[in-house]
């Protein structure tokens, strides 16, 4: 198959699974039983009762932002110090010494906001231990923690003058059990069938077959990656087990194992969108979304593949086969299978790389630069990705309410200032953090002191890390020299503003909205499960990014672009 | 407070099952059903591990294939740390660096077409494999260098090619495969 027949595929396949297990996520945020209540129900109700938790209490909005803003801050701390003390803990085959403050401090905040930025290199860094027991946690529990804040908000916007939006602890420990575990547990096998190394051994030794004076053996990192893949993957988290994520032959050794995590990114996001149409009793909304989704990833993958594609002239120039540009993409992936994953992985809040993003062509690059900054709502993060949509979609209805002169409405609840105010934090936060995060660096000089290219492309190479930290995606133009004090203090800081101080916000607007009566719709009423809405919807999306944007994105890769035309 | 208390005891028994009894099960299934695969492919010729299937090794000298530049350091292709080049498309580095591989590559491989990928880094410094024709326009070097007929290494070549995997991907060669099947042709 061609590499667009294959890009083809891939959607075709993502599209016909968002269905089957959209509806079988609601039922688990329902509580209703499903096939695999027989298995897992007896550990569910354990952990309830070695937790403490009473699953039959109903929490209020705040109740609830304090149960997820205390255990995301618990599982900060413990990643922080696991990664401080693992030189004198066990399983750490490679004696990897104690991880510095402020990279741990970095990577504990990447990974407990869903980030998952790396400033340090996998099998340099991490003994397997932090691997498993800090960074695999986390990969669970915070994918489960926007699944969560989604059925909260979700909840909201169908109840009926209530004040209760569900119970944290419930909608974590499902989310765990019954979404995140078994797929991981499918995935992984899968992956380690293709080749992904999954073993407590140390480092392999290999005796090279051409050795040279130097060199006469070649140390093969190992460890226990196929677990921790297949979440990184399925729960929107993107830290790779290896330096080189996914283009590591052994976190993705085949084109089938590639096929699998490429689907594995959007796979929740895009099931979500059913699952919450099942849960308003109104598939219509549901279906909407996702084709509003749909959309805006089309937009930016088909251009991105054209540009790797086209590649680079000097290639031409130098008398090359062709210009397409290879460098830094796998051959077993190949141009299309590698410009797929850039976008699908910076649609969804994934993060994840099969290729080395700094090596893109300017407007290769510039693709997932923006489905970054857009705010992660095209699929987005587990759960996030859709509660950032379905604000968008509270905008949309109010932009649309303006027009005409007419109270909003979104699925029955009037929209209102309070509505209003929480849903511009939502979006606006993350846009400044991302401009200031660029700015900051460069008054003080830092940020030109971690640029690897020069020229244009270094802004770019600045941009693209504070947008992937502003927006809790975590992937990089990898050459960008992240792992020094400043980036890793101001970063870190930034990644968990933006990902708490949005969760309390959607979370005070399904607190807002589920007090709230349902207004039958009328004659006046904006429907919003039509072609029209999907439009108008993808245009909030883009007109907000775009005005933000813009201007940074002239000073980078456009110009970088008009350079390299010359 | 009674919240604080629930978060923590929470956290500890998810930790228990997704950070210790996942990965378990996992390395259990993955060691009693894909034993060779979960440790890392390695080839061995008897006792001695000669690498891993799936990683690929530096080959310079005339008699071997050769796979794609190599961005890691201190030495190409080392699987202790991965990396890519991270080059800018508009840096001067890699035109350097392309001019100055073009150039050997045609002192080596005289009147032959350079593909792009044979002179463009991986992107994790690690790329087992090469295009069918990344391989094809080496076969007169090594056939002078072994002394061999060009139309047995092509058929060897041709019989070391993987076509796409269920349609998928790209079809490869493994380079360090069909470097071993030279230096042993009766396996």
């Amino acid at each position: 198959m061609s590499g667009w027949m294959q890009i083809a595929l891939y959607l075709a396949v993502l599209l016909l699974c968002a269905k089957p297990l959209g509806l079988y996520m609601a039922k688990v945020l329902e509580g209703e039983p499903t096939f695999l209540t027989k298995i897992l129900r007896p550990l569910e109700r354990l952990i309830y009762r070695l937790g403490g938790v009473k699953s039959e209490e109903k929490q209020d909005w705040k109740r609830y932002a304090v149960g997820v803003v205390i255990f995301n801050a618990l599982g900060f701390l413990f990643v922080f110090l696991l990664q401080r003390f693992q030189a004198s803990l066990p399983l750490n085959p490679a004696g990897m010494g104690a991880v510095s403050a402020d990279s741990a401090f970095n990577t504990a905040s990447s990974f407990s906001t869903n980030t998952n930025w790396q400033g340090y290199g996998g099998e340099s860094t991490m003994s397997y231990l932090t691997q498993m027991l800090a960074l695999g946690v986390q990969n669970f529990v915070s994918a489960a923690t926007g699944i969560a804040v989604l059925a909260a908000l979700i909840r909201g916007l169908r109840a009926r003058e209530a004040t209760h939006i569900g119970n944290f602890w419930v909608d974590l420990t499902r989310s765990t059990l019954y979404i995140l575990l078994p797929l991981s547990i499918l995935l992984s096998v899968g992956l380690v069938s293709q080749g992904v190394v999954q073993t407590f051994n140390p480092s392999a030794k290999a005796e090279l077959v051409q050795p040279t004076k130097d060199t006469k053996e070649q140390t093969i990192a190992l460890g226990p990656a196929a677990s921790q893949i297949a979440i990184k993957q399925l729960g929107t988290n993107g830290g790779g087990f290896f330096n080189v994520n996914s283009s590591h032959p052994l976190e993705n050794p085949t084109p089938v194992s590639n096929f699998l995590e490429s689907l594995a990114i959007l796979l929740i996001p895009a099931g979500l969108c059913i699952t919450f149409g099942q849960m308003l009793k109104d598939r219509r909304q549901g279906w909407a979304v996702l084709a509003a989704m749909t959309v805006l990833l089309l937009m930016f993958l088909v251009p991105c593949v054209l540009s790797e594609q086209a590649g680079n002239p000097m290639f031409k120039q130098l008398g090359l086969t062709t210009a397409a540009n290879w460098e830094g993409k796998e051959t077993r992936f190949g141009i299309e299978n590698s410009a797929l994953w850039a976008t699908a992985t910076t649609a969804a809040s994934n993060g994840s790389v099969n290729s080395m993003h700094d090596s893109y062509t300017p407007l290769g690059g510039l693709m997932p630069m923006i489905l970054m900054q857009l705010g992660e709502v095209v699929f987005g993060g587990v759960g996030s990705g859709l509660y950032g949509m379905l604000i968008f979609a509270v905008v949309a209805v109010f932009v649309a309410g303006l027009m005409v002169g007419r109270t909003p409405e979104y699925v029955g609840k009037k929209i209102e200032a309070f509505e209003m105010k929480m849903a511009s934090l939502v979006i606006l936060i993350p846009c400044s953090l991302a401009l200031l995060g660029t700015a900051i660096p460069l008054m003080f000089g830092t940020g030109q002191s971690s640029m690897s290219n020069p020229g244009a492309h270094g802004f770019s190479q600045l941009l693209y890390a504070y947008s992937s930290m502003a927006n809790n995606n975590g992937s990089a133009f990898a050459g960008f020299g992240a792992n020094v004090p400043f980036h890793n203090l101001l970063g870190g800081l930034i990644m968990w503003v933006s990902r708490f101080w949005l969760i309390v916000p959607v979370l005070a607007i399904a607190g807002s909205l589920a007090k709230k009566k349902i207004v039958p719709s009328g004659p006046g009423t904006l429907p919003t499960h039509t072609p029209l809405f999907v439009g108008l919807l993808c245009a909030i999306v883009l007109i907000v990014g775009a005005l933000t944007f813009i201007p940074a994105l002239a000073l980078g890769p456009i110009a970088e672009h008009l350079r390299m035309a010359r | 407070m009674k919240d604080l208390l629930i978060a923590l005891r929470v956290f500890v028994v998810l930790t228990i099952v997704t950070g210790v009894a996942y990965p378990l099960l996992v390395t259990g299934i993955a060691q009693t059903a894909f034993r060779d695969q979960a440790n890392g492919s390695l080839i061995k010729q008897g006792d001695k591990i000669v690498g891993s299937r799936l990683i690929g090794q530096d080959f310079q000298d005339p008699k071997y294939f050769w796979g794609r530049p190599s961005a890691t350091s201190p030495t190409p292709y080392n699987a202790a740390a991965s990396s890519g080049s991270n080059l800018a498309p508009t840096n001067p580095a890699l035109k350097e660096a392309l001019e100055t591989r073009v150039k050997s590559f045609q002192a080596a491989n005289p009147g032959q077409p350079v593909p792009t990928e044979l002179v463009t880094a991986s992107a994790s410094g690690l790329d087992p494999d090469i295009s069918p024709q990344a391989a094809a326009v080496q076969i007169p070097r090594i056939a002078k260098a072994r002394g061999l007929e060009e139309s047995s290494l092509k058929a060897l070549v041709e019989q070391h090619t993987q076509a796409r995997q269920l349609g998928l991907g790209e079809p490869r060669i493994n380079v360090l495969e069909l470097n071993l099947a030279l230096d042993h042709p009766q396996e």
